[in-house]
Parts: structure tokens; C-alpha cells; sequence
């Protein structure tokens, strides 16, 4: 049978736990968008600083 | 005073009262604070009058406001044996107990890693070294040094709180010229008065915690003013940039009319006696006693007035309204 709680935890301390863990996934997908946007972004300018050559 | 360890901190693996939220770690960055930075910091940006790209400014304001968060988790963790001695920081995440000292560490490390690289990798060198002294000014020159080993503590700290302008500046131009410095001074010149007025009423926290404030050193009267003294300078700097061809009517006004009050305000405190007897029944920072509210009153005004400021040239700079040329 499987254990609900290993941590032997609260429903609160549960769930504060889950929303931390949701919260450090967005932090993370933030994280990847941001760079992502950022790499697209300042390579678009050399993109178009190459393209008058 | 040194720093001490504080039975009543909740030791590492020690049960806690409650568990940690992920709006405490939220609280660790001081939000307040890094709000009122964003908003300098975007004043810097935007004063430049450079073209900036949209994706690129929006991310040198959120690098300036995690550096920013960073500081403030680092100072929460150095400093949580004397916030659980003051009313005001009592409920911080650390000396609650709701996150442990070493999670706040690891956070401001982090978050200050993070910044200054993506600084480097997506604005440039400049703005990243200015965010990265910024940094290591507010955790280690001020938490770790002066807050707990002279008076002048604020006046000398009060630098960090002062450079997000000049971030933002340096992050639109890659340079910093006279007026982002000039920027920097009107907040560096700002904070004692705001400080102090501060904690003015709230001197017996001060006290209790060993925190050598100018009100628990010097005395509430050399204070008062001290505070009239900076607050002279401060409201004569912060007409400048209407002469330096960086502010337009609309700023001079606000710096003028802004100033007078201030000036006003600060002779009120500096006649009154506000300070001479230490509250220490005051629940909150703005139930204080009829005795202090001169200094409540600067306090809080100081918060709208350089507000108004920094908005002043903020609306100046997005409606593209000329400077002042003399």
C-alpha cells in the first residue's frame, strides 16, 4: 500500500509545500522564457546589423 | 555590537510554528523596497533619453529589482538576531521561524548571481558592476558593518538604496553622466532625514536591539537637527536637475513647491521635541504619540515627496517634454 504522506506532514504544511513547488516551477519556466527572449532579442539586432553588410 | 546568536531563533531541522508559504519567501526579497527601486530605477532608464529596446529595458528593471531582492534576503539573514528584538521586524519569515537563516542565504545568493549575470549577458558591463557593487554595498558594507558599528550608518548605506538611477541610466546608455549621479544624490541626501525621522519614534526598538541609531547615540535633539541640516541640502539638490538640463517646468515645480514643505515640515520637527521621551507603547509606525507626530509626519511625507519627484521626470521623460535649458 502506498503511503499518502511519507513526510508525516499536515494538510497545511502539505499544501504549503505544493504551492512552493509551484511556485519554483514557474520561477523556472520565467527563467527559460526570459533567457529565450533575451537570446532572440539581442541576436535579432545582429541579425539585422549583418544584414547592411 | 557583534552579531549574536539568538536563543530564540528557531535552530536548523527545529519544528517550526508554521510551515514556510511561498509568499514568505516573497516577503524575504522586501517587496516594498524593491517596488520603490523599480520605480527609481525605471526613472533612471527613461530620464536617459536614449532609444532602449522594450525587451532589454524591461530586463535590466527586473535584474535591478531581483538585485535588489537579493540584497534585502541577505540582510534578513544577517540580521534576523535583531529584527526579532524590534516590533517592526518581529514577523519577518526568519526570526518568525516560518524559514530557516540558511534558506534566506541560499536565496540571496541566488537571486544576486542571477541578476548580475543575465546584467552582463543581456544589458552590459557597466550596468552589471554598478548592480554587483550594489549588492555587496547593502549586504556586506551596511548589514554586515556599519549598521551595527556607527550612527552614520544610514547616511553611508543609504548609497545602495541610492544607485538603482544610475543602474537604469547605465542600462539605457552604458554610461553614467553627471545627472544619473544627480539622481543618486537627491536619494542619497533623502534618506537620513527619512530614516531618522523614523526613528525618532521608534527609538526604544532601536535601543533593545543594539542598533546604534543617531536618536539612541547622539540624542533625539541632535537629531532633529541633523535632520533639518540634510534636509536643507537635500531639497537644494533636488531643484538641480531643472538647471542641469535634465528636469522640465514640470519637475522644478514639484522640487520647489515639494521642497518647501519638506523644509517646513523639517523645522517643525526641528522645534519640537519629538524623541525626547523614548515610546515604546506605539503598536504600529503611524499610531504614534502626539509628542512624535511631527516626526511621523516627515517620515511619511518624505515617502510622497520623493515619489513625486521621480514622477515628475518620469512623465516629463515619457511625454517626451523638453528639459529646462538656462
Amino acid at each position: 500500500m502506498t503511503n499518502q504522506n511519507p513526510f508525516n506532514e499536515s494538510d497545511e504544511a502539505a499544501r504549503a509545500r505544493r504551492l512552493r513547488n509551484i511556485a519554483m516551477a514557474v520561477a523556472l519556466v520565467a527563467f527559460v522564457i526570459l533567457v529565450f527572449v533575451v537570446t532572440i532579442t539581442r541576436l535579432g539586432g545582429h541579425v539585422a546589423d549583418t544584414a547592411h553588410l | 555590537m557583534l552579531k549574536t546568536d539568538i536563543p530564540e531563533l528557531a535552530p536548523a531541522g527545529a519544528a517550526i510554528a508554521a510551515p514556510a508559504r511561498w509568499q514568505d519567501y516573497v516577503q524575504l526579497m522586501k517587496p516594498r523596497v524593491m517596488s520603490l527601486v523599480v520605480f527609481t530605477a525605471l526613472t533612471g532608464l527613461l530620464a536617459a533619453r536614449a532609444p532602449v529596446n522594450p525587451v532589454l529595458g524591461f530586463v535590466a528593471v527586473l535584474c535591478i529589482a531581483i538585485g535588489a531582492g537579493a540584497s534585502g534576503a541577505l540582510n534578513m539573514w544577517y540580521d534576523a538576531d535583531i529584527d526579532i528584538r524590534m516590533r517592526r521586524t518581529k514577523n519577518r519569515p526568519v526570526p518568525s521561524g516560518r524559514v530557516q537563516a540558511s534558506d534566506a542565504l541560499g536565496l540571496g545568493v541566488t537571486l544576486a548571481l542571477f541578476s548580475v549575470t543575465i546584467m552582463i549577458l543581456a544589458i552590459n558591463l557597466l550596468a552589471a558592476a554598478l548592480l554587483a557593487f550594489t549588492i555587496v554595498f547593502y549586504a556586506v558594507v551596511y548589514t554586515m558593518w556599519l549598521k551595527r558599528s556607527t550612527p552614520q550608518n544610514i547616511v553611508i548605506g543609504g548609497l545602495a538604496g541610492a544607485l538603482p538611477p544610475v543602474i537604469g541610466w547605465a542600462a539605457a546608455t552604458g554610461t553614467a553622466p553627471l545627472n544619473a549621479w544627480l539622481l543618486c544624490a537627491i536619494i542619497f541626501l533623502w534618506t537620513p532625514p527619512h530614516f531618522w525621522a523614523l526613528s525618532l519614534y521608534t527609538t526604544g526598538d532601536y535601543a533593545k536591539a543594539g542598533v546604534p541609531m543617531m536618536p539612541v547615540v547622539r540624542g533625539a535633539a541632535s537629531t532633529r537637527r541633523q535632520i533639518l541640516i540634510y534636509s536643507l541640502i537635500l531639497v537644494a539638490a533636488a531643484v538641480a536637475p531643472a538647471f542641469t538640463g535634465l528636469g522640465g517646468l514640470l519637475y522644478l515645480a514639484v522640487a520647489g513647491l515639494g521642497g518647501l514643505v519638506f523644509v517646513g515640515l523639517a523645522v517643525i520637527l526641528a522645534r519640537s521635541h519629538a524623541g525626547d521621551v523614548i515610546e515604546d507603547q506605539a503598536t504600529g509606525l503611524y499610531e504614534v504619540k502626539t509628542g512624535v507626530k511631527s516626526a511621523r509626519n516627515l517620515f511619511a511625507y518624505s515617502i510622497g515627496y520623493l515619489f513625486a519627484l521621480f514622477a515628475a521626470l518620469l512623465i516629463e521623460a515619457l511625454a517626451h517634454l523638453p528639459a529646462l535649458t538656462l
